[in-house]
């Protein structure tokens, strides 16, 4: 099976964000990036069918010169080359534009299946994997948990809400936008750092991929969420804290 | 031009959001003064069409087929698709659900366009729409325009509109038939289930002390066990604490997980994904315990500590011990 695991890289989790003085997106002079967390279980996904029934796995990620890093390390993880669509424009791109620059990356590779996280954590929108599905004329299932081979095609597991869930059959190729947390994320070995030192990561611009498309949606401001609550924070030491909550717990909102 | 909202049903059963984005529906539609039609989809959908048609809207359309009876997101974007075609809306609306996140980006790209997903609100300055969302998981929010030929497509977030400001009225029901084929249909899909029965009602649950990635290891999770212990409360989780196998799925609050309306809730370590405060933002009285002053929990909390969990946790526990005393 051939798998190509389409990952993006986001500032990482704990990161302070602020606004940069554009107002458009938020400042990156000094945060620090890794995988994107959902895409990292797409790429535990792919590396599981690997060695179950074999074939190859290829990274694909759009972005900056950074991105290599993260590349890097997914191929020490096992994944057995990269594609990076190298771009310092991606938070130009609406998910229209960034989809068909992957979706472009993608058909000469004719793929088997196409594995990303459900969304990404920096601007969340959910639908890569739907759309670049769309463009390829692809099957999808989205928020998959486990990926069955069948005969014919794939069993996905997939998760619906308060606690449902539908197996559903879908034929090859397709494009699937994986859950979180169904599997157990493995570290790079020292020698999987080694090997993905050799491994083939091959860049490919924007232009040489059909070009970007002019966004339709645009972010035109981004800020600090207003509050809709009134939060009364108590400061001092921890204890002094806990005895200020306590009172309030007590008669205030009288929930003790 | 008018406004389209997508209904949710399944199995003859209404998804609450469906509600909150026709309230959405009518609140735009009064402020861009376009009229507002809804849709519901599915097999057999004529009484839920009938009970839609009694709020205050333009017409209701029972999208119908025997390939729509079973939801797949192929057999949804076609349906779907010729009903834009044929009504051209200026703005089409979706309840933002598991389901609704399948389907809708597909159909927004045979339009040339983007779901703007997740919105938590909306605005019409001069008869120009802007459409507010939340990126970073919930930390910033940001304001969104869209051009371009074709309708705006947009799923709203949970509670982010009142299903109770809806306005009663009287629509026609018109029947429409999407020209489909089985063939165009990939997904085939099995009947859902659930995994196991729920040993734990944290619905019923009055205090609910609840645990977040901030824990940072299993063997730390004793520090919020004896919290909630000292409370008489129900231990809960965000959802990366059950993935990880800490606890088991059905303390899981949140999207995936249980909705509850405790009359105390005690977040600790837990940022709050949006994924999490809509199974949680019910709760009368919410207390975070949290490093980080802008995790978006503080968001929805009544009480808040700026602090290390592995301090106020303990120090909490004993103040609670000695206030029952």
């Amino acid at each position: 099976m051939k798998i190509i695991v389409a990952i993006k890289q986001v500032p990482m989790r704990d990161s302070a964000l602020h606004p940069a003085a554009s107002g458009k997106w938020i400042d990156e002079a000094d945060l620090s990036f890794e995988i994107n967390e959902p895409d990292a279980y797409a790429l535990e996904e792919a590396l599981q069918l690997k060695e179950k029934h074999g074939g190859e796995v290829v990274v694909l990620c759009a972005g900056p010169e950074r991105a290599v890093q993260t590349i890097r390390e997914a191929l020490a993880k096992g994944a057995d080359r990269a594609i990076h669509i190298e771009t310092d424009a991606l938070a130009s791109l609406d998910t229209l534009g960034v989809a068909k620059l992957l979706a472009a990356a993608v058909a000469p590779e004719k793929p088997d299946l196409i594995l990303t996280g459900l969304q990404s954590d920096d601007l969340g929108a959910g639908q890569t994997g739907v759309v670049m599905a769309e463009l390829l004329g692809f099957p999808h299932s989205t928020i998959i948990m486990q990926v069955e081979a069948r005969e014919a095609g794939i069993r996905v597991k997939r998760e619906l809400e308060n606690g449902w869930f539908q197996h559903i059959e879908i034929p090859l190729p397709a494009v699937l936008a994986m859950q979180s947390g169904s599997n157990k994320l493995r570290y790079a070995t020292l020698m999987g750092i080694k090997k993905a030192k050799t491994k083939e990561i091959r860049r490919v611009t924007p232009a040489e991929l059909g070009g970007t498309a002019a966004a339709v949606a645009t972010i035109e401001k981004v800020y600090l969420p207003q509050k809709s609550k009134q939060t009364q924070i108590f400061q001092g030491d921890a204890k002094t804290a806990a005895a200020q909550l306590v009172e309030k717990l007590k008669f205030e909102a009288r929930v003790l | 031009m008018s406004i389209l909202v997508i209904l949710e049903q399944q199995a003859s059963q209404w998804h609450r959001m469906s509600w909150e984005t026709l309230a959405a529906g009518q609140q735009l539609g009064a402020a861009l003064d376009e009229p507002v039609d809804a849709a519901v989809v599915g097999k057999g959908v004529g009484a839920l069409a009938n009970e839609a048609a009694a709020k205050k809207l333009a017409k209701v359309w029972a999208v119908e087929h025997d390939l729509l009876d079973s939801y797949t997101a192929d057999g949804y974007a076609v349906a779907l698709e010729h009903l834009i075609q044929k009504t051209q809306p200026k703005l089409v609306l979706f309840p933002h659900t598991y389901q609704v996140r399948d389907f809708a980006p597909k159909l927004a790209t045979r339009f040339s366009q983007v779901l703007v997903s997740d919105v938590i609100a909306a605005r019409v300055d001069a008869g120009t729409l802007t459409l507010v969302r939340q990126f970073f998981q919930g930390k910033l929010s940001g304001d969104v325009r869209v051009s371009g030929e074709g309708p705006v497509f947009a799923s709203l977030q949970a509670g982010a509109w009142r299903a109770d400001t809806l306005e009663s009225g009287s629509a026609g029901v018109q029947a429409f038939t999407p020209v489909l084929d089985a063939a165009q249909i990939r997904q085939k899909p099995e009947t859902p289930f659930r995994e196991a029965a729920r040993a734990v009602d944290l619905t019923a649950a009055e205090i609910i002390v609840s645990v977040g990635r901030g824990i940072r290891e299993q063997s730390n999770l004793p520090v919020v066990e004896d919290l909630a212990k000292a409370f008489g409360a129900e231990l809960a989780a965000s959802r990366p604490i059950c993935d990880a196998g800490w606890l088991p799925m059905e303390r899981q609050v949140g999207s995936s997980g249980q909705t509850v309306a405790p009359k105390l809730y005690v977040a600790v370590g837990i940022s709050g994904a949006i994924q999490h405060l809509v199974g949680m933002k019910g709760a009368k009285t919410i207390v975070a315990i949290n490093k980080d002053p802008n995790a978006p929990i503080f968001e929805v909390a009544d009480y808040g500590i700026v602090g290390d969990l592995f301090e106020v946790a303990p120090a909490l526990a004993a103040e609670v011990r000695k206030a029952k005393g």
